[in-house]
């Protein structure tokens, strides 16, 4: 239970990346001169491409593909550096392989990024009249850091999973059970009964939640530029749905494994997929956009970041806190209802 | 149970399929123009055009328009201060800022690429027009043609269908399986069954049957639904992927299996099974390729079944890939399912 988050954090944090790392490229180069080697040396020391092979003809290009360990082929025509100096225009083709499709995306960027880079250097003699110069700053994260965008969002996927499936399967196996008949009887009234239940993984998220945010800081390098009150209360508010979420679950569920199977897919994959912890919402077609409203973890995410690397109030996040309140509000209305009719 | 176990692998492959993509579409960007001249505007007029950015707004204060990105309003600025015009033609060179949300780091590099690359369009465009008879700038200039092999409208749906699939087959195959054998723990009536004479191996295998059977028939739903709504290509051979897919599910279930032996209750298993499958799928390459992450984990993915079935059902139906190219795959799936299979039974054993 203390484990799992430790190991998920770390996980998140050095596994999940889409930063390009050691790519395998095969170069097909029909010049051999020293345009094309220069080109293929900086394309190999940027640190995000390794040189799979070199290509003797265009034949083995599909096969290449298929073996399935080249991502990006390199394609020089003949008299490379010729045709630059005589015409001053030369082509380089690029074949990525789009099956993993962000990946070439992103492959294809960067080396069109070195290669521009080659001809600007080339250039740097040329007096050109016009230049335009854009001078780009990275805000709230200036070395692009993977870890600002996973860190909020492990915490929003954990403390989920830990408040509303847990609380979902304790509450269904009592009822499975059969020994919930026996805890009505008792004088305690329902609500204490569930506040009882709910208790302990209160307790269990919010340790969690200060687990995550310490190793955050400490091992990520991840900073806590706002409040950190507000960013701790803002956590309980979220465990609260998480917790209401399962109690509401566990109303609807019959059994442990329905209570198990409806938290998981109703919580987990739109969880890691809707909320934004990955996959940005604005390139989301509109009906999933629309549906990712009500994915608590989405305000939640947005909440934590705001407080978190941006350094922000209360002012701008007291919408989400709201639409949280809200959700949380509803939940337990309907788990109270639900609840009440089960005893008649 | 059943209907849950049809209506769910839609309901997932419609919603997830189409979340998950870094196809940059709408980069909202907010425009400080405080140079306000031909050249700023035909700039402006750049981002105006381009399908991938989505001008929010005009503004005159840099202030403000922080201030939308501080409050999640924006995704980037374009900063042109003023006599931008005036430098570029006195000085022959001028400079803008670009300030971007840099919070999610893929997103940020993408985003300053494709920016990148409208200004220097831009620039291209107007050299030609300012100084092209004039002049004869002998700048060189390479020509980069790119293009995507096996999905060339970067269709991140037919990149993310197999993967979901794969995740579907696995919660089948590892949780159903387990939960299955469990529950007749838990409820006692496990104990009835060890005092009949049959042998654990056939109680094995009868409990698992099922579940093999159904999880194949899944993957073939899958398969077709993929295909109907989202024009999944089969390129390859289907008898390949199944043959690979049934060697899949025997070592998966033998991961549920071995859970159940070491569990007493549903939750337990439920716990267990719950995060190894969240560590397998991330570290499988579903999100994120497998080449990205640090020599640690690419060793540690020879444990992760899921790591060789993504990989080769990627390959099988995008790629066309044959038995020849998946044989050091399946070599090592098979002694896995082996291995796994028989701690998994010996465990049971001990455990009655």
């Amino acid at each position: 239970m203390f484990g799992m988050p430790v190991v998920q954090l770390l996980l998140f944090g050095y596994v999940v990346t889409n930063e390009l790392k050691d790519i395998r490229v095969a170069v097909y180069d029909q010049s051999y001169d020293r345009y094309t080697r220069e080109i293929i040396n900086r394309i190999l020391s940027s640190g995000y491409f390794v040189l799979d092979s070199y290509l003797e003809n265009e034949y083995v290009i599909e096969e290449k593909f298929k073996e399935g360990n080249v991502k990006q082929i390199i394609i020089f025509g003949n008299d490379f550096a010729g045709n630059l100096e005589k015409e001053n225009k030369a082509e380089i083709q690029l074949l990525a392989d789009a099956s993993d499709a962000n990946t070439a995306n992103l492959v294809v960027n960067y080396t069109y990024g070195i290669i521009m880079d080659f001809i600007r250097h080339l250039n740097r003699n040329v007096p050109v009249p016009l230049r335009i110069v854009p001078e780009v700053r990275m805000m709230y994260n200036e070395n692009l850091a993977g870890a600002y965008m996973f860190v909020p969002g492990t915490m929003a996927l954990i403390l989920m999973l830990v408040s509303a499936l847990m609380t979902s399967i304790s509450i269904a196996r009592e009822k499975e059970l059969g020994t919930m008949e026996t805890i009505l009887v008792s004088p305690l009234k329902p609500l204490q009964i569930v506040l009882g239940k709910v208790t302990p993984y209160l307790g269990l998220s919010f340790f969690n939640a200060v687990g995550i945010l310490v190793i955050g800081y400490f091992v990520f390098g991840l900073p806590i530029r706002g409040n950190i009150i507000l960013l701790l209360m803002e956590c309980l508010l979220y465990i609260g749905v998480a917790l209401s979420l399962g109690i509401l679950i566990s109303t609807v569920a019959r059994t442990q494994q329905m209570a198990m199977f409806t938290s998981l897919l109703a919580l987990m994959l739109p969880t890691i997929l809707l909320s934004g912890f990955i996959f940005p919402i604005e390139n989301m077609p509109e009906i999933l956009q629309w549906l990712s409203v009500i994915v608590p973890a989405k305000y939640f995410i947005v909440i934590v970041k705001n407080i978190m690397l941006k350094g922000t109030g209360f002012i701008f996040i007291w919408k989400e806190t709201l639409v949280l309140l809200f959700m949380m509000a509803v939940m337990i209305l309907v788990s109270v209802k639900r609840f009440k009719i089960r005893l008649e | 149970m059943l209907p849950v176990i049809f209506i769910v692998p839609i309901v997932q492959l419609i919603i997830l399929v189409n979340a998950a993509t870094l196809e940059m579409k709408n980069i909202r960007m907010v425009i400080v123009d405080q140079d306000l001249s031909v050249v700023s505007r035909r700039l402006t007029g750049k981002f105006m055009g381009s399908s991938f950015f989505r001008i929010n707004k005009f503004t005159f204060s840099l202030n403000e328009a922080e201030q939308d990105i501080e409050a999640n309003k924006s995704d980037m600025i374009l900063y042109i201060p003023a006599g931008f015009e005036e430098r570029l033609i006195k000085e022959s060179i001028s400079d803008l800022q670009i300030l971007i949300n840099a919070i999610n780091a893929t997103v940020a590099g993408l985003t300053n690429a494709y920016t990148n690359a409208v200004i220097q369009d831009f620039n291209l465009e107007i050299l030609q027009d300012y100084s092209g008879t004039i002049l004869i700038i002998p700048m060189k200039q390479i020509e980069v043609k790119s293009s995507f092999w096996y999905n060339p409208d970067l269709n991140y749906k037919i990149f993310m269908t197999p993967g979901i699939l794969v995740i579907l087959v696995t919660m089948i195959g590892m949780i159903l399986s387990a939960l299955n054998l469990v529950r007749e723990k838990e409820l006692g009536t496990a104990e009835q069954i060890n005092v009949t004479p049959i042998k654990k191996i056939q109680f094995v295998i009868g409990k698992l049957l099922p579940f093999w059977i159904l999880a194949l028939l899944e993957l073939c739903f899958g398969l077709g639904i993929g295909k109907l709504l989202y024009d999944l290509p089969v390129t390859g051979s289907l008898l390949v992927l199944l043959f690979y897919a049934s060697i899949y599910l025997i070592a998966v279930m033998g991961i549920g299996l071995f859970m159940s032996a070491l569990s007493e209750t549903q939750m337990q298993v439920m716990f267990l099974a719950f995060f190894f499958l969240i560590t397998f799928i991330l570290m499988s390459g579903i999100f994120t390729p497998v080449e990205s992450m640090p020599e640690w984990a690419i060793k540690l993915n020879v444990l992760n079944p899921l790591a060789y079935f993504m990989r080769v059902i990627r390959m099988v139906l995008l790629k066309g890939s044959g038995m020849a190219d998946i044989i050091q795959e399946t070599v090592y799936l098979s002694i896995y399912a082996l291995i796994i299979l028989s701690l998994a039974v010996w465990r049971y054993r001990k455990a009655a």
